[in-house]
C-alpha cells in the first residue's frame, strides 16, 4: 500500500476500498447482536406458528413461514455476511443478484414444469385387492 | 481517460494517473473469489431444493413428514447452528483485535455448537433409518436425505476446516494469511446457516403442514 501512496489511482479504482488484508467489512458487536436477536425471533415465530397452528389454515401458515424465511435470509446476509452494494466494488452484490436470478429460475421453473408430474400416471395399485 | 492527458488548468500541479494494472497484495481477490464459490455452492443447494420440491410429496405409500419429523428436535438443531453463527461472529471480532486466545476460545465454542448440530442430525438420521425410513424407501426420503445430508456434509467439512485453522492459528498466530482464511471460513459458516433457514422452512416446517 505504501508504494502506491504517491501516485493517484484512476478515479474509478478508488471506489473499491483500500487494499491490504483487512479491508473486508467485519461488522461490529452491535451488528452481530442485532442480527442474532432478529434471527432468534424470526426462527421462533415460524416454529411456533407450525407447532401451535395459530393461523388455522395450512396455506396461510405456509405463506407466513416463507415470508419469515426470506426476511431471515436477508437479515443473515446483512448482519452476518456483511453484504452491501459497496464491498469489493459491488462485485459481490452482482454475483449474488446473478445467483438469485438463477436460483429463482431453477426453483420456479422446476416446480412449474413438473407440477403435473403425477397427472398422467397409472392409478396406484391397491395391494389389498391382490389375492 | 481524457482527463488524464488534459493540461492542468489555472496553474494547478499536473496529476498523473496510473494506467497500468498496479500490483495487488497477496490474497487481495480472495474474498471475492470465495464469495463466487459460495454462490456456486448455492446453486447446488438450489437444485437439491428443486428436486425436493418436485418429488417431496411422493411417499410411495411410505411414511410422510408428519410421521417422521420431530419439530422440537429440529428447533434445537436450528438453535445450535444459530448459536454457532453468533459465536463465530465473536471470534471474528476478537480476530480483528488480534486477540489470539480469545479468538481460539470462540472458535472452540463454535466447533462445539457445530458438533452438537451434527450429533443431533446424525441421531435424527439414525432414528429415521431405524424406523425403516431409509433413502431407498421413497422419492421423498431420497430427496430429503440428499438435501439435508449435503448440508450436513458441508457442516462436517466446515468443522474439519475450523479445526485446521485453530491449529494454524495456534502455530503461527493471527498472521495475515490466517486472518484471510478465518474470514473465508466465517463466510462459509454463515452461508451454511442461510441454507439451513431454507431447510428448516421448506423441508421440516412445510413438511409438517402437508
Amino acid at each position: 500500500m505504501s508504494s502506491e501512496t504517491n501516485v493517484q489511482h484512476q478515479p474509478d479504482y478508488d471506489a473499491d476500498a483500500a487494499h491490504g488484508d483487512d479491508e473486508h467489512a467485519h461488522g461490529s458487536f452491535r451488528d452481530y447482536m442485532i442480527g442474532f436477536l432478529l434471527s432468534v425471533v424470526l426462527t421462533a415465530i415460524p416454529f411456533w406458528l407450525v407447532m401451535s397452528g395459530a393461523l388455522g389454515s395450512n396455506q396461510l401458515t405456509a405463506f407466513a413461514i416463507m415470508g419469515f424465511a426470506v426476511v431471515q435470509i436477508v437479515v443473515h446476509m446483512v448482519f452476518f455476511l456483511h453484504m452491501n452494494g459497496k464491498s469489493e466494488g459491488g462485485w459481490t452484490m452482482l454475483a449474488l443478484v446473478f445467483t438469485l436470478i438463477i436460483v429463482v429460475i431453477v426453483l420456479a421453473g422446476s416446480l412449474w414444469v413438473m407440477y403435473h408430474l403425477n397427472t398422467n400416471m397409472m392409478p396406484p395399485h391397491d395391494m389389498r385387492q391382490v389375492p | 481517460m481524457a482527463s488524464s492527458i488534459t493540461a492542468p488548468q489555472n496553474g494547478e500541479a499536473p496529476v498523473f494517473y496510473l494506467r497500468d494494472e498496479h500490483p495487488h497484495p497477496e490474497g487481495h481477490s480472495t474474498p471475492l473469489g470465495f464469495w463466487i464459490y459460495l454462490m456456486s455452492d448455492c446453486l447446488i443447494f438450489a437444485i437439491l431444493f428443486a428436486i425436493y420440491g418436485v418429488v417431496g410429496a411422493n411417499y410411495a405409500a411410505g411414511p410422510a413428514p408428519k410421521d417422521l419429523f420431530d419439530l422440537p428436535l429440529v428447533a434445537l438443531n436450528t438453535a445450535m447452528l444459530l448459536l454457532s453463527s453468533i459465536t463465530f461472529g465473536f471470534a471474528m471480532l476478537m480476530m480483528v483485535q488480534k486477540r489470539v486466545a480469545a479468538t481460539q476460545i470462540w472458535l472452540a465454542v463454535t466447533a462445539l455448537f457445530g458438533l452438537a448440530f451434527l450429533g443431533i442430525e446424525l441421531y435424527e438420521f439414525h432414528h429415521l433409518i431405524h424406523m425403516g425410513a431409509t433413502p431407498q424407501r421413497s422419492a421423498f426420503l431420497s430427496a430429503f436425505f440428499t438435501l439435508v445430508g449435503t448440508h450436513g456434509l458441508h457442516v462436517t467439512f466446515g468443522l474439519i476446516w475450523l479445526f485446521t485453522l485453530m491449529a494454524q492459528v495456534g502455530k503461527h498466530g493471527l498472521i495475515a494469511a490466517n486472518r484471510r482464511r478465518l474470514m473465508c471460513l466465517s463466510m462459509f459458516w454463515h452461508f451454511l446457516d442461510v441454507i439451513w433457514i431454507g431447510v428448516f422452512t421448506f423441508v421440516y416446517l412445510m413438511g409438517m403442514l402437508r
